[in-house]
């Protein structure tokens, strides 16, 4: 389609500083949504979507009840239960009590206010950040909230997606509406082909690595370049996931045909003449080869290796190949912040990462729980088997992505690679469940945080791409997935079980 | 500013309403990228009130083996030294998740400000629609300020929201907020009150053709 080209034309880098007139695609969508600006304040911004779940939300119902007021806009409000829910025997009651109680309390509300819930057994449930884009609701051009930080996700599709706190998710429940204050604008440019065995996890774990887990606050977050443009939607959104742990309010792809290719004929996807008339709008949706950028940043996909943490929050990635970086070798002000990262995981400085010993290995979350990371994995995995003292667990994003796997045989695979496929839920990302990891042991995850204490307390979180993750789960140790693949083509991997199978 | 003021207002509990400010010794937490998850752990979101987080805080940082009864003593929440209304941490505090939780439990462990060289946007909101006021300062402050209170515990930190001044050891910064949000802390207006207000524009703004 056209429309692509003229899109990467558009978006080759600007000089600095244009002449003010052009406008960013953020600028395009947030002006379309204010619906009134404060004196030396903030925006009313207008929210078109809303996404809700089991633990951000009851303080905010009861906050409705108590000033006795319904949900403004119901229809505009979607729910699902993720964070706290057990990934086996879904079909049974909850057996924690407060786990328990959250997810009733989220039945009540959305019945008693009208709001539409695909909770546990619906067969729409899943990850919130899975199920918007799967069933079409997420689309270009909208505002988009959930109280959770990765909300982000959304804007691969190129919407202001951002996650927000409980009052916030009372006020647009209240009003369909928040009072914003316009972010400064940064655009990443990731140019060229990727290497082979690279993915777009590695991608993002390599911005984050450059750029710091602060580097993007304070900033919505353009991605663009003939990297990201070559990703397919899925991939899209596991970078866009990540522009939180960059800090960044938001992160954003412009769309293009890939975009709408993946829309068109979802459940929630406009028909007919509304699909026609949306894509004119959609494609409208760029930034203008004059538009200003407060910073903007280029990197050379050629450089970015297959990814992993060492330490406590995702800007601390190297290459798999990569030292542990010493103390001597970072700033001053890091110096205490790597000592503590690397006593927590008890790795040495200055020491490869490759060969470290694996515990678990979580594949799932709202960064790389989809069916073209299941896919990826098995296509990878297929006739292998996992180490004997690795537990590996994979956890699908959604009823609907583990409906499609068990179609494509994918669950066969896994099961006679050793790998557990649990039911969706985020499960082990945030061990807000039962998934956790124990004390001291490591865990290669697909996920979005190597906080301390984050996949259970005293859990070792390194975060890799699937199929480093997947291929730790073979070697039973952090391992250079390149060294694992077959001999194909720069960049090509069998994507589907059938393509795997044409290979061999 | 003519907002009405809900009788539920959280911001009615505001330490700054009608006075703008105060004096306090502080609770000193030299550690940088504090994230939410260090704040107030996964495993204690479970309540469906905004209650009672407060001695969640810090859980995995505060106990050993998560034993209420073992307090890991060199950590500064466990150290009788230091006391007071104010959190002094280091740069990009409360990064990660946007749980709001992470602001309900520093509040309700007694704290009414905190002060860093950097905070992360959700919790920095999240903070404000709950009258408790991030204060940012230079990084060369933050160090003096830490510097001055490991000296003396005794240090008191003045936090005046009417002036934006922050003074301690004979030093003072100034602090950046929006006008509308030290006018709601000030008045203890919240968001939701103004938004509420303006449901007429909202709707206008939602009909076709506008």
């Amino acid at each position: 389609m056209n429309d692509v080209k003229n899109h990467s034309e558009v978006s080759k880098p600007s000089p600095f500083g244009g002449d003010g007139g052009g406008r960013t695609i953020f600028d395009k969508i947030w002006e379309i949504h204010i619906v009134k600006k404060i004196d030396d304040g903030p925006s009313v911004l207008y929210i078109d979507k809303h996404f809700i779940h089991e633990v951000t939300s009851p303080q905010a119902f009861n906050g409705l009840n108590k000033r006795d007021i319904k949900v403004f806009r119901p229809q505009q409000t979607v729910a699902t239960a993720d964070h706290n829910v057990p990934t086996i025997n879904q079909h049974l009651p909850i057996k924690e009590e407060l786990s328990r109680k959250q997810v009733e309390a989220l039945i009540k509300n959305c019945s008693e206010h009208g709001v539409e819930l695909y909770g546990l057994g619906h067969p729409f449930q899943g990850i919130v950040h899975v199920i918007g884009p799967e069933l079409g609701i997420t689309q270009p051009g909208m505002t988009i909230v959930c109280g959770d930080s990765h909300t982000s996700t959304h804007g691969a599709f190129g919407a202001i997606a951002f996650g927000i706190g409980t009052s916030e998710v009372e006020m647009v429940l209240a009003t369909q509406c928040l009072l914003q204050t316009k972010p400064k604008l940064m655009r990443i440019n990731v140019d060229g082909e990727l290497n082979k065995g690279v993915v777009s996890k590695d991608i993002v774990l390599y911005i984050l690595s450059k750029i710091s887990a602060s580097g993007a606050t304070g900033y919505a977050v353009e991605f663009a370049g003939s990297a990201i443009r070559s990703l397919s939607m899925e991939a899209r959104m596991t970078i866009c996931n990540m522009s939180i742990e960059m800090g960044a309010r938001c992160g954003l792809i412009a769309p293009d045909a890939t975009t709408f290719n993946y829309i068109k004929g979802r459940k929630f996807a406009p028909q007919g003449e509304d699909w026609d008339k949306a894509v004119v709008y959609w494609k409208t949706l760029y930034s203008d080869g004059d538009a200003r950028f407060d910073n903007e940043i280029f990197l050379d996909a050629d450089d970015i290796q297959p990814m992993i943490t060492y330490g406590t929050n995702p800007g601390m990635g190297i290459g798999v190949n990569d030292m542990i970086p010493t103390t001597e070798t970072v700033n001053e002000t890091d110096k205490s912040g790597l000592s503590k990262s690397l006593a927590y995981m008890g790795l040495k400085e200055g020491t490869p990462i490759k060969g470290q010993k694996v515990d678990y290995v979580f594949i799932g979350s709202c960064t790389n729980s989809r069916i073209e990371d299941l896919r990826m994995v098995a296509s990878f995995v297929k006739g292998k088997k996992k180490a004997d003292d690795v537990e590996v667990w994979v956890v699908p994003g959604s009823k609907q992505v583990e409906k499609q796997a068990i179609e494509e045989g994918i669950d066969k695979v896994f099961e006679a690679a050793g790998f557990m496929l649990r039911q969706p839920g985020c499960s082990a990302c945030l061990g807000m469940n039962e998934d956790k990891i124990p004390a001291g042991k490591y865990c290669i995850s697909t996920s979005n945080r190597n906080f301390e204490g984050r996949q259970g307390p005293g859990a070792r979180t390194m975060l890799a791409s699937p199929l480093t993750a997947a291929a730790a789960a073979i070697t039973g140790v952090v391992t250079d997935v390149r060294e694992l693949l077959p001999p194909t083509p720069k960049g090509e991997l069998a994507i589907t079980l059938t393509e795997l199978e044409q290979h061999n | 500013m003519s907002t009405p003021i809900n009788k539920e207002s959280p911001n009615l509990g505001s330490p700054f309403r009608g006075t703008g400010g105060f004096r306090s010794t502080c609770v000193p937490l030299n550690i940088e990228n504090v994230d939410t998850d260090q704040i107030i752990p996964a495993r204690f979101l479970k309540a469906t009130s905004r209650e009672g987080f407060g001695k969640n805080l810090f859980r995995d940082w505060r106990y050993i083996n998560d034993d209420e009864n073992q307090p890991k003593q060199d950590f500064v929440l466990n150290d009788k030294t230091y006391s007071g209304k104010i959190l002094l941490a280091g740069k990009n505090f409360g990064c990660g998740s946007s749980r709001e939780h992470a602001a309900w439990a520093i509040k309700d462990a007694g704290f009414d400000v905190v002060v860093s060289s950097f905070f992360a946007d959700i919790f920095k909101n999240n903070s404000l629609n709950n009258s408790l006021l991030p204060v940012t300062v230079s990084e060369k402050f933050l160090s003096k300020l830490f510097e001055a209170v490991t000296k003396n515990p005794e240090t008191e930190i003045e936090v005046n929201l009417e002036t934006q001044t922050i003074s301690a050891a004979g030093e003072t910064e100034n602090f950046e907020i929006n006008s509308y949000k030290k006018t709601c802390l000030l008045n203890g207006y919240d968001d939701i009150d103004y938004l509420l207000s303006s449901k007429k524009e909202i709707e206008e703004f939602e009909t076709p053709g506008k």
